[in-house]
């Protein structure tokens, strides 16, 4: 039962990592371009939201907050793209890869300066509350990121492989020219992914801020979510998924039934392992082209 | 306007243009040296910080500027140089032994650390050596008989030919140590751009297809920039163990990682100037803000306030600004003036004007 109980609360907190690994492969698989800040953008949505809902600050009611934050969001991810990351077009991914981790230091530094340092947490409805299930007992805020997750994954997957814009994206990234030839607005193209994963980093926040605290620290959680993308490899959504609750099972049970110094390397280890032994992660999308 | 005529095919690979350029870099060497009679005690140890920081750029500089492979790990091996220093020193051996010795340990730890991230590219590799950098701190801690663990470990003064020289004691003889370090890598960086090695590092970073067909052995050209880079990195993570004194395992974090590749980003991808610019930049930073922020507290009437993170974030909008508007970094801002004043009044606009490229797929090949 013990056991059970972990592994429920291993897989919350892998599907927090895996909603901010989908929201690098969102931007992966339409701009093939690597997002380091999406940490800090999952912080910043968080903070949004507590912005708004919490007494202490504005104090909107939680259920009218969500679409504002996620707009909010959302909006500051289309901008982004329109201002900093347009300019990029065409480059190499390096250097967009440096371009966003600094962006993360300055959403860091930012968010800092408007909500300090101190941990906080998100005022909701689902707070505190229990549902008890044959002898388990399970928090309602694990419940609703379960819940949410899966259902986010499955739309966006869907999205992806069914809608016209979806192949669009995955068209615009596996060749810019040729894509643009055939007539798909590249640009436009990027630009709504962008705000599409900040949406998706605004819901990550909230889920997150309503289960535990954010600071502006936070945002280095990324590199967890980071692990778990390119253990699903980069580029599948169920797989950036799949990675997140292989990251977030593993921690709980390393830490329960390997010594205390050894368990926290445990997922970066499983990095390594996946890196070197399957390069392009567990559900790889290299395939070499057939002439 | 300066004409070069070339009269010599011996001119094409000599490290110096003409004359002038030779006698520019001896003024600037001369003045370095010259630098602990002309500067107080704090900016010589600042100036040191910056050389040391040169040191870990210009390792950096051979894997990511002139082999194109980005690492964000390579606070993992500073770590490697300064523990395996200070063991070694602590062992008995002689300085002169031990800090070359730290170096060609780092270096052979950073090739077989490249035998597995051969396989990997672009963002995979970022995040193979990411990964490791995290490690490295828990490996520290697991390592705790050799390491010192979380306590850590302190360095005192070293022996050199009879001279004690300490960070603190003789501050003068240890910024010429690490002057006369500086200036040998230097060298020997730019005699390996020179080399059949350094030039297929080169081909390597611009198309590894076409300098496969020109006969490069990728694998071992890779493995060879990884060891290169490590041990140079080595090197400085040695220095920077003397010059903190006391480090444990969060010494050498992540952050440190991510603060050398941007540094070099700033300074400019591809050139040894660019380590140098970039660590005067990361060097004189927290310095310039603080006399900054003395300078607007003053200026409104208060006293100075405190900004956690104000670097971080200042840091951040420089290297943004840079790789928007000029990402071949300070120096090819530099080279850009230079060109404009040599070739007056024939300098056009659109003469460094980067080749319009589009992105395709690294998933299918």
């Amino acid at each position: 039962m013990d056991n059970v109980q972990l592994l429920i609360s291993g897989l919350a907190n892998g599907c927090v990592y895996g909603l901010i690994a989908l929201g690098f492969v969102l931007i992966y698989k339409a701009t093939e371009a690597v997002n380091f800040a999406q940490g800090d953008f999952m912080m910043l949505g968080a903070f949004v939201t507590i912005g708004l809902t919490n007494t202490e600050y504005m104090g909107l009611p939680f259920w009218m907050a969500l679409p504002i934050s996620i707009g909010i969001m959302a909006g500051l991810g289309y901008l982004l793209d329109r201002l900093v990351i347009r300019r990029m077009f065409g480059q190499s991914q390096t250097a967009v890869v440096i371009l966003t981790i600094a962006l993360g230091f300055v959403i860091r530094f930012v968010a800092g300066l408007i909500w300090g340092h101190e941990p906080q947490t998100l005022q909701n409805p689902l707070a505190g509350r229990e549902i008890s299930f044959g002898g388990l007992v399970l928090g309602m805020e694990d419940v609703a990121v379960i819940v949410v997750t899966v259902l986010l994954t499955g739309s966006l997957f869907l999205f992806f492989s069914r809608t016209k814009l979806g192949l669009a994206m995955q068209g615009a990234s596996q060749n810019q020219l040729a894509a643009y030839y055939m007539g798909i607005p590249v640009k436009r193209v990027q630009g709504f992914i962008w705000a599409l994963a900040g949406a998706v980093a605004a819901i990550a926040g909230i889920l997150f801020a309503a289960k535990g605290s954010v600071d502006p620290s936070t945002g280095l959680l990324g590199i967890k979510a980071f692990a778990a993308a390119v253990i699903g490899g980069f580029g599948s959504l169920p797989g950036a998924l799949a990675g997140g609750l292989i990251v977030g099972v593993i921690e709980p049970f390393a830490s329960r039934y390997i010594a205390a110094g050894y368990s926290q390397i445990a997922p970066y280890a499983l990095l390594l392992a996946v890196l070197v032994f399957r390069p392009h992660g567990l559900f790889s999308q290299v395939r070499v082209k057939k002439v | 306007m300066r004409i070069v005529f070339k009269t010599d095919y011996m001119q094409d690979i000599r490290p110096w243009k003409d004359g002038y350029q030779l006698s520019l870099y001896l003024i600037l060497l001369a003045v370095v040296f010259a630098a602990p009679w002309i500067l107080d005690v704090f900016y010589l140890g600042e100036l040191t910080n910056v050389l040391i920081w040169a040191i870990a750029g210009m390792g950096l500089m051979v894997l990511t500027g002139h082999t194109g492979q980005a690492s964000l790990g390579h606070a993992a091996f500073l770590a490697f140089g300064c523990y395996s220093n200070v063991i070694l020193l602590e062992a008995g051996v002689p300085f002169i032994l031990a800090f070359p010795l730290a170096g060609v340990i780092t270096g052979i730890i950073g090739a077989l650390v490249a035998i597995p991230a051969l396989r990997l590219h672009g963002i995979y590799l970022a995040i193979f050596t990411l990964a490791m950098s995290i490690l490295v701190d828990d490996i520290i801690v697991l390592t705790e008989p050799w390491s010192g663990g979380v306590s850590g470990k302190y360095i005192a003064g070293i022996d050199l030919f009879g001279l004690s020289i300490d960070r603190w004691g003789t501050p003068m003889l240890f910024y010429w140590l690490v002057l006369a370090v500086t200036v040998i890598v230097a060298l020997g960086y730019i005699n390996l751009l020179r080399s059949p090695l350094g030039r297929s590092f080169i081909a390597v970073r611009d198309s590894e297809v076409s300098a496969q067909a020109m006969g490069v052995d990728i694998a071992r050209t890779k493995t060879i920039s990884f060891g290169l880079s490590c041990m140079v990195t080595g090197w400085a993570g040695a220095f920077m163990g003397m010059f903190a004194g006391a480090f444990n395992n969060e010494t050498f974090s992540v952050v440190i990682s991510i603060e050398l590749l941007m540094m070099i980003v700033i300074g400019g991808l591809g050139s040894i100037h660019g380590a140098f610019f970039g660590a005067i930049v990361i060097g004189f930073l927290p310095q310039f803000l603080s006399i900054a922020k003395e300078y607007v507290g003053a200026l409104f009437g208060g006293s100075t306030v405190a900004i956690p993170g104000l670097e971080f974030g200042i840091f951040g909008m420089i290297l943004i600004a840079f790789i928007l508007f000029e990402p071949m970094g300070i120096y090819g801002r530099w080279l850009k003036i230079r060109t404009f004043f040599e070739l007056f009044p024939f300098y056009r606009k659109d003469m460094f004007k980067r080749q319009k490229s589009y992105l395709k797929t690294e998933r299918l090949r």
